[in-house]
């Protein structure tokens, strides 16, 4: 009996901290798909016969632009990941698994990379990019999205690749296997779980984020869908109805990526590769 | 195949010398067991000739190629881990012929040499299974299925058997044993059960502390130790070895008094103290004159044969090795023989 009521305690708890994390979301999409003055009436209400009216979506989709939004959020946000992956794979691989002189140093000096938050070189990043002439590119926020990430994904997969039988490793480079293959061939592959781990921590502050779209790509073909949206927002109307039906749509990719990601969430990848 | 020669290898961590000027042959064709206790090297020794391991000084040579300098790939050797370290995200057979995709292998010839390789370990029905749907020694056959097909100079193995359950375990090593036969290879294997050593070594290389005690064929082991570590490490249970004073030339006598009737051989001088061993699987109940006697503390009884733990003098404790049902029972004196031939002298 004591089982269940705990069981029962912790099912209350996690599914009032949904209904509170899920509670904005449900009202955006909600509201997106009323009227304009039944938004402001009855905010909270879900849409009725008479409220129901889809507008917002209409305007939305009547912008030739948005569909560019889109492609350059998916764009950035996809680049940023591939990098981050990529390169932080082979970043935490030659920590974790090379001694040389400046290991502890250089991981201390990314650990640095994590504590610090990049907002704050904001000036430097923007004389930077400028003098690299990468104003209104999407290569700009790539570039600053995988900085901004890839230390967090060094620890990560790191920590993974520690947990790699170091024997799998030895048996590889006795069966002829060039570091390189090493890598692309026994550790990525068993790496699956953790690099969804990263990808999911790395894709949704990059597909949420405003500030460096708004100070590196504000040009009308480079912005990405979070900046787009600023549009319909105006210094004295604002476009409710669009906005919350921009914002809508937003979720959709982000969600499929998601579930994409956590597919590859799977335990045990491991078993059976030793005792 | 190849043989492998060791010359003057030395290998240290920092200030710790885990291998002390190790010298050692191994002829083509052979089976030699590296056998100690854990820590005394081996597996190091065994990491060194894979390299795996950068050694400190000395040469390692095989087939007449010195390769302290190459890696493992360039060596011409096949690893079989005692974690077995198969992929886990590949199949048996990819697993298999996985590092001959590598080398630039014809499709063909790894299709060949893998599917040869299944044959010889019974392999077959399992090549599409990943290796978390095989049991322990399906795991240990693909392990040296892959070192098979790249059909290298010298085999290398890891204490293979170790993670392997008892029945399992003997199994195994009879199907190593042939797997030797049938290739005719060079293998150097590494366990710490002196029962693999005995059973499948042509010739048994027994360490201890980063040192070679001894060399030798198996039997020369048992019968003719070199040094006490090497007589207390071969045989189970332990050669009995007592302190002992040289008394006359027929008798020695223990630290507590207890006297020992035996040749002393010329080599050793009355009054010096020596080593007396003597294992116990030859010692018998004494029909004529006894050796020596003493008394029976408690006994072990195995089936065919029993082991009766017994006390020579003051803590002087003595396994001997008893055949079939002898009557025998707790506190009783028992009056026991050897033959001369058996004994073993330690300095």
């Amino acid at each position: 009996m004591k089982i269940k009521f705990s069981t029962l305690a912790v099912h209350v708890v996690l599914a009032g901290y949904t209904a509170l994390a899920l509670a904005p979301i449900i009202l955006v999409i909600m509201n997106s798909m009323k009227a304009r003055k039944a938004i402001f009436l009855a905010p909270l209400t879900p849409p009725t016969p008479t409220s129901f009216d889809l507008i917002g979506y209409a305007r939305v989709f009547s912008d030739g632009a948005i569909g560019t939004y889109y492609m350059n959020s998916i764009i950035v946000t996809l680049g940023t990941i591939v990098i981050t992956l990529l390169f932080g794979g082979m970043a935490g691989w030659a920590l974790s698994e090379y001694k040389f002189r400046f290991n502890k140093l250089i991981g201390i000096y990314l650990a640095i990379g994590i504590m610090v938050p990049i907002r704050l070189g904001s000036v430097a990043i923007v004389s930077m990019i400028s003098g690299l002439n990468l104003i209104n590119t999407l290569t700009a926020l790539i570039c600053v999205y995988v900085a901004q990430n890839l230390p967090l994904a060094v620890f990560i997969l790191g920590e993974f690749m520690n947990q790699i039988p170091k024997d799998l490793r030895e048996a590889a480079r006795c069966d002829g296997l060039s570091e390189y293959n090493i890598f692309f061939h026994i550790i990525l592959p068993l790496l699956r779980p953790a690099m969804a781990t990263v990808a999911v921590f790395t894709m949704i502050p990059v597909w949420n984020d405003l500030w460096f779209p708004l100070i590196l790509a504000p040009s009308r073909g480079k912005q990405t869908i979070t900046l787009g949206v600023q549009q319909f927002l105006g210094q004295y109307i604002t476009d409710w109805n669009a906005v919350l039906a921009a914002l809508s749509t937003a979720i959709i990719p982000v969600l499929i990526f998601y579930i994409l990601f956590s597919k590859q969430l799977i335990r045990g990848l491991t078993s059976g590769a030793v005792k | 195949m190849a043989n492998v020669s060791i010359k003057a290898l030395n290998k240290s961590y920092g200030p710790v010398d885990v291998l002390k000027d190790i010298n050692l042959e191994v002829e083509d064709g052979s089976f030699v067991v590296l056998v100690g206790p854990s820590g005394c090297g081996k597996s190091t020794l065994l990491r060194s000739i894979a390299g795996l391991e950068p050694v400190t000084s000395g040469a390692i040579s095989i087939g007449g190629r010195v390769v302290n300098e190459l890696p493992p790939a360039q060596r011409e050797i096949a690893m079989v881990f005692q974690s077995y370290a198969l992929y886990p995200h590949m199949n048996v057979e990819k697993n298999m012929g996985f590092g001959l995709r590598f080398s630039g292998t014809p499709r063909a010839e790894i299709d060949a040499r893998v599917s040869e390789a299944a044959r010889i370990l019974q392999l077959d029905p399992l090549l599409k299974r990943r290796p978390r749907e095989l049991s322990g020694g399906q795991r240990q056959r693909v392990a040296i299925g892959r070192a098979i097909v790249r059909k290298p100079q010298v085999f290398l193995f890891d204490e293979p058997l170790s993670n392997l359950d008892a029945a399992l375990r003997v199994n195994t090593r009879v199907e190593i044993a042939k797997l030797h036969k049938l290739l005719k290879a060079t293998i150097i294997y590494v366990t710490h059960d002196q029962v693999e050593a005995m059973t499948l070594a042509d010739k048994i290389v027994v360490m201890n502390q980063g040192r070679i005690e001894q060399a030798g064929k198996p039997l020369d082991l048992y019968y003719r130790p070199a040094n006490r570590f090497v007589a207390n490490f071969i045989g189970s249970p332990a050669m009995n070895m007592f302190e002992v004073t040289v008394k006359s030339r027929s008798a020695v006598q223990t630290k507590s008094g207890a006297a020992i009737k035996t040749q002393v051989p010329l080599e050793f001088k009355i009054g010096e103290a020596l080593t007396f061993g003597i294992r116990p699987e030859h010692i018998s109940a004494a029909k004529g004159p006894a050796n020596f006697s003493v008394t029976l503390d408690m006994v072990e009884r195995l089936g065919e044969l029993g082991y009766a733990h017994c006390e020579l003098g003051t803590g002087e404790k003595l396994i001997v090795e008893l055949r079939g049902e002898a009557p025998v029972s707790r506190g009783q004196k028992l009056q026991l023989a050897f033959d001369d031939a058996n004994v073993h002298f330690f300095r």
